[in-house]
């Protein structure tokens, strides 16, 4: 079975125009939604307290509302989470109320007006947490991309570096450009699975790149684009294989993960189908754009065959 | 060349082996048990007490599945959660205040793999259930609380030293001391410098006063912060010893927090107000010669506050603190000879000889004993002191019930903390929530890897096969290396499990395809498979060192959970590598190195137009190295056969098309190379 039949390459960099205003259109339109409805950070950044309770018949969300408003906490968020069983209840930071007290009263409130409540999960995050939390991840993001430029620029060309890390990055904003306009959760789950991808991702650029430089040596009269062309094309049967199969995974994930996971697999998904999409058209045209040349490869890579060269 | 030598097949075997034993403990499950600790050095657990609980629990008529005496404690396993509680209640009555009884989970494998030190993964709080608490210390109360006792400490001091002095203010994290003269100021310096190295004195003149202001040094002031976060954590672990949870995480995280993790606690409110109480004790003096009642209108006199004892009536306590709870070595709950609920304490050395002046000095007046809790401050009891009391032993009664007497003499043996903490995140998991954690991470990697394993099988057939066995494989080993590092397995974790087998997968595809193009290419199958495998290796460790960094850098900047998310993230991708390339590969050489084969059975192969005329040629020219590689290995017994098959492999490129020739005959000379070794 072979899904991928070309008996040419695909004109891939033909179309780098087009790849060109898809992207910065639809990273305009993320920028453009982070900046003004934000982000809907879980209590992971923002500090505060979740409590998810079960109920033995669906939830009654008014009432439960109701026995909140009576602590006066009328700021709290009440909604139902994965089943109309459960139900999950967000309150801000009080800093006048301890959290160890606060979780407490309002489970005792709540058992009161339904004894068979029962208390699932609590999380309190205090500010000063929340913040370092957020740090963290930046600077973990910061790591993360510096690392990847640094490692394609040593194995390949600074060139290769910057393509692929813009091209990542491309999709990094992508995915929290959904979770902003979605107001899904950006949790710290969602934060690892963002960083997961862009490592994921990164893969992707890195087999591409690996083509074009085998081909640049192999086809020594092709030209840059045919080179980059039939890179892409020999590589494209792999990249849908492989994005499929983690895809699986994850769809798995979507399906029996629960609430907790969904999440993690929903900025997975994106970032998968975004990283076949960028890798081949951003990555790709931004090597172009910087003017990669067969010199920047080929001489590097002449010491190496010496000792490792290819076998057969 | 398609073989591995015995070793590399002994890897392969050692490793799987190795993988099957520590992946085997996980499967077993656990089973409830009641563990039993000691909780004083006095009491021991040995053969006795053993004997004590299997009568204990004989006469209650609860079956056990076993007991074992180890490492200090002593655990019984029973068939279910209900019969645990109940032979908990029992034989926490039954073993009284020296011991701990815990409810714990003892892994269910058999006593052999124990013994090889095969353990079941430790799960997590979100996968067991239990309480999370990350608690900060405040630096700054215990800045403030060590100023008091110098405060204290230099008063008695100049006191003793017989210089008198017209004040001491604490302000601003420091301590003014007032003189009336110069020379009384000079030797006040000299004799604090000499007793307090930790304290920096400096002169100052205000309106013809002379001050003397101390701080403490910075050098101080860090390791007192670092002697209070530990004296923090040995009082936490005290109370939580109090609370009896099997096997409690108490640790610090950074500089001024302190971690702690209660598996399998329910009751968490309890849990939250032992901890989160930073109850200390202090004796201070009530202040008679002020009015009360014009100190109840709010007029409070300066250097003194107004409490309320407990059972009603305020008094008025001067500000300061004359002994601290800190020097408490023991209390317990009892009855005065009135027999009215008591607690009664031991004092330290030091504690005994201020105690003493103290009671001397004020025969005739009232003491008062606050208890002071999270900021909040009560007056236990204000008792007159009627004599000097020497040796160390206090009594505290005054109107409370036995149940108040028990919780208060628990906290002040518990300890005082060194500096108020306040709980900064809190995470508590449900037991149900746990059990459906498990659950779904179990059922997402399953089902991921039976979805990844069937398209695999059907598209690259015989080879995909293989890809899902060394796919297996690799979650085996990566569940095995779990287990021998004890990591603790997350709810993130679980998903890393199952993401890398999403992930791995891709360095089989990579070689799977390769060795597709090298089919498409026109090598010969055998050909075919050794440059598949040689050439995706290099694309392989590429693609997935970009991963392993973005692991690495959720490891140093993730916290809890996203730290067990990354270390699984990390591991698997090692051990994707491994199995992918190496056991994949021994694999494909077990079974089709030593024979002919007319075709590689990866699935049907679509060779597109342009290349059927190239491939006629290739195929020529693969043969006619497959055959000069063939000849080798059967004649390369001398040098002289190999350099002409050599020159014979050589002449053949020439006649290629000049696009490929150095690099081809670059390759073969390396293969023959490569041969070489293994034909002698």
């Amino acid at each position: 079975m072979e899904f991928f039949r070309f008996n040419h390459n695909i004109p891939f960099m033909r179309w780098r125009r087009a790849g060109a205003v898809i992207s910065i259109v639809t990273f305009a339109l993320s920028v453009f939604f982070i900046t003004t409805k934000g982000l809907n950070l879980g209590v992971d950044f923002t500090g505060g307290t979740v409590l998810e309770v079960s109920y033995n018949q669906a939830a009654d969300l008014e009432k439960v509302r109701g026995v909140l408003t009576d602590l006066g906490m009328s700021d709290a968020s009440v909604q139902n989470f994965g089943t109309s069983r459960e139900v999950l209840i967000r309150l801000p930071i009080k800093p006048e109320v301890s959290s160890a007290q606060l979780s407490e009263t309002v489970m005792s409130a709540l058992r009161q007006a339904d004894s068979s409540v029962e208390m699932k999960r609590v999380e309190f995050v205090g500010p000063q947490v929340g913040a370092e939390l957020l740090e963290n991840g930046a600077l973990a993001l910061l790591f993360v991309s510096l690392g990847i430029v640094a490692y394609l620029a040593v194995r390949f060309e600074w060139k290769f570096g910057v393509s692929g890390i813009i091209a990542n990055l491309h999709d990094v904003v992508i995915i929290v450009g959904c979770f902003a306009f979605f107001q899904w959760e950006f949790s710290l789950t969602v934060l690892a699975a963002i960083l997961a991808i862009l490592g994921y991702s990164v893969n992707e650029s890195v087999v591409i790149f690996d083509r074009i430089r085998e081909n640049f040596r192999k086809y020594r009269k092709a030209s840059i684009t045919e080179v980059i062309d039939s890179a892409i094309t020999e590589t494209m049967s792999r990249t849908i294989i492989t994005h499929g199969s983690t895809q699986m995974v994850v769809i798995a994930m979507l399906l029996f993960g629960g609430e907790v996971l969904h999440y993690f697999a929903l900025a997975l998904t994106i970032g998968i189908l975004f990283g076949i999409y960028s890798s081949i058209m951003v990555g790709s045209s931004i090597i172009m754009l910087l003017g990669v040349k067969r010199e920047d490869l080929v001489k590097i890579e002449k010491k190496p065959l010496e000792n490792d060269g290819a076998v057969v | 060349m398609n073989r591995y030598a015995l070793w590399q097949y002994l890897i392969i075997a050692v490793s799987l082996l190795l993988g099957l034993l520590y992946t085997l403990p996980n499967f077993y499950g656990e089973s409830p048990a009641v563990q039993i600790s000691p909780l004083r050095t006095s009491a021991s657990t040995d053969t006795a007490l053993l004997q004590r609980v299997e009568d204990a629990l004989k006469q209650a008529n609860l079956g056990t599945d076993g007991m074992l005496l180890e490492e200090g404690s002593i655990k019984v396993r029973f068939a279910d959660t209900e019969t645990q509680i109940k032979a908990k209640d029992l034989l926490e009555s039954t073993l009284g205040n020296d011991y701990i009884t815990a409810l714990n989970l003892l892994p269910n494998s058999p006593q052999w793999l124990t013994d090889l030190g095969a353990l079941p993964m430790y799960l997590g709080l979100d996968l067991r259930g239990g309480v999370h608490f990350m608690l900060a210390v405040d630096m700054e109360g215990a800045h403030e609380k060590s100023l008091d006792r110098y405060s204290a400490d230099i008063r008695g001091k100049l006191r003793e030293q017989k210089i008198s002095y017209a004040g001491l203010e604490k302000q601003a994290k420091k301590l003014t001391l007032k003189f009336r003269d110069a020379e009384s100021r000079t030797k006040a310096e000299a004799e604090l410098k000499s007793n307090y190295p930790d304290l920096g004195f400096k002169e100052e003149n205000v309106d013809s006063r002379y001050h003397l202001v101390a701080t403490i040094k910075s050098e101080a002031l860090a390791r007192m912060q670092e002697s209070a976060v530990l004296q923090n954590i040995t009082t936490l672990r005290n109370r939580v010893n109090e609370l009896g949870v099997a096997e409690p995480i108490i640790q610090k995280a950074g500089t001024d927090r302190v971690i702690v993790q209660l598996p399998g606690v329910q009751d968490t409110a309890k849990a939250k107000d032992i901890l989160g109480r930073t109850a200390t004790l202090e004796v201070r003096m009530v202040d008679d010669e002020h009015d009360l009642d014009a100190a109840l209108q709010g007029k409070v006199p300066a250097g003194t506050e107004l409490y309320e004892e407990r059972g009603g009536s305020p008094v008025l306590v001067k500000k300061q603190v004359l002994l601290t709870g800190e020097h408490i070595t023991d209390a317990q709950s009892g009855f005065d000879k009135d027999n009215q609920p008591a607690v009664h304490l031991n004092l330290d050395n030091g504690g005994s000889r201020i105690f003493k002046q103290l009671t001397r000095d004020n025969v005739g007046k009232r003491m008062a004993i606050l208890l002071i809790e999270k900021n909040k401050a009560e007056v236990i009891t204000a008792p007159v002191i009627r004599e000097e009391i020497g040796g160390g032993r206090v009594q505290i009664s005054g109107r409370m019930t036995s149940r108040e007497a028990r919780d208060v003499a628990l906290l002040l043996r518990a300890g005082a903390l060194a500096a108020p903490m306040d709980i900064i995140e809190e995470r508590t998991v449900g037991p149900s929530l746990g059990a459906e954690n498990i659950a779904r991470g179990y059922n997402s990697t399953l089902y991921g890897f039976l979805g990844v394993a069937i398209f695999i099988a059907i598209y690259y057939t015989a080879f995909g096969m293989i890809s899902v066995v060394a796919l297996a494989m690799n979650l085996l080993l990566l569940v095995g290396l779990l287990s021998i590092m004890q990591a603790t397995l997350t709810l993130p974790g679980m998903a890393a499990l199952a993401l890398t087998v999403g992930m791995a997968i891709d360095a089989n595809v990579l070689i799977n395809e390769r060795i597709r193009d090298e089919l498409r290419a026109g090598a010969s199958p055998q050909l075919a498979i050794h440059a598949g495998f040689e050439r995706a290796f290099g694309t392989i460790v590429d693609s997935n060192i970009t991963t392993l960094i973005a692991g690495i850098a959720l490891f140093a900047f993730g916290s809890g959970p996203v730290k067990g998310f990354a270390v699984v993230l990390c591991l698997g991708i090692m051990t994707s590598v491994f199995t992918a390339t190496f056991v994949s590969r021994g694999m494909v050489n077990l079974i089709y190195g030593n024979r002919r084969l007319d075709h590689v059975p990866i699935g049907k192969i679509w060779i597109p137009e342009q290349n059927k005329t190239n491939q006629r040629t290739a195929l020529a020219r693969s043969k006619a190295s497959e055959e000069s590689i063939d000849i080798q290995n059967r004649v390369t017994k001398q040098l002289e056969a190999k350099t002409e098959v050599i020159q014979q492999a050589d002449l053949d490129v020439q006649a290629e098309s000049s696009e490929r020739k150095p690099g081809k005959a670059k390759n073969k000379r390396k293969s023959s190379d490569t041969k070489q070794p293994k034909a002698d």
